[in-house]
């Protein structure tokens, strides 16, 4: 029997792609820019995710760590760029 | 069928679900009209999809630990790890977004009742001991 997983793995990855395409072009059109924050944080964590799957396929456990660091970085600049909207001190 | 064609079968299944979910998360974030809306599109479907995509890559790498592979170990206790950070920071991201869009003035479409309308925002640690004073 074939291997199924794979290839359905990769194409996972393809499918992530492009749901981060739709995220771009709100980022391009989205009229206010709480709507450009709306689309980084979804880009974040789809990232996230297609550097899981795609460690998972390549066998390479150190893109899984990376997905972890940059869960974490990419947390903090939302909250930073939340508190800057809102027009707050630091 | 053996029992690993059996795992195979169920983590495709997982993985199929959370794609699905996050297609949709991308396509709300199209097409909804609002800014709050595209917050629920945006954070709630990828968090969902998060759960089921790391699920799937978790019992296909627990399978791969049961058959004797060195990297599976590894891989299962990172998974999670990640899994675990996506689940604490998205949903108090989200928060703070939502609430940096409602403190800068932008109103939800076709509302009928805004609870927070008219509330002051809450004043900066600085303005507040001027105010004491």
């Amino acid at each position: 029997m074939i291997n199924l997983v794979e290839p359905t793995y990769l194409s996972v990855v393809g499918l992530l792609i492009l749901s981060i395409v739709f995220c771009i072009i709100r980022v391009f059109l989205g009229p206010t820019a709480p709507d450009r924050v709306v689309g980084l944080d979804t880009i974040n964590t789809l990232v996230i995710v297609s550097m899981i799957v795609y460690g998972f396929v390549s066998g390479s456990v150190i893109y899984v760590d990376v997905a972890i660091v940059y869960a974490l970085l990419s947390y903090i600049s939302t909250l930073f760029i939340a508190k800057y909207l809102e027009g707050g001190e630091f | 069928m053996s029992i690993s064609n059996f795992v195979d079968y169920i983590a495709i299944i997982i993985l199929a679900i959370g794609a699905f979910f996050n297609i949709l998360a991308g396509l709300g974030l199209l097409r909804f009209p609002d800014v709050y809306t595209r917050l629920h599109a945006g954070t709630k479907c990828t968090t969902f999809g998060a759960i089921f995509i790391c699920g799937s890559v978790i019992l296909l790498a627990l399978k791969m630990w049961y058959f004797g592979s060195a990297n599976g170990s590894v891989l299962v206790i990172h998974v999670l790890g990640a899994l675990i950070a996506i689940l604490v920071t998205n949903p108090t991201g989200a928060h703070a977004i939502a609430r940096a869009a409602h403190r800068s003035g932008v109103k939800p479409v076709r509302a009928v009742v805004d609870d927070l309308e008219g509330k002051p925002a809450r004043k900066s640690a600085s303005k507040r001991k001027e105010a004491d004073n």
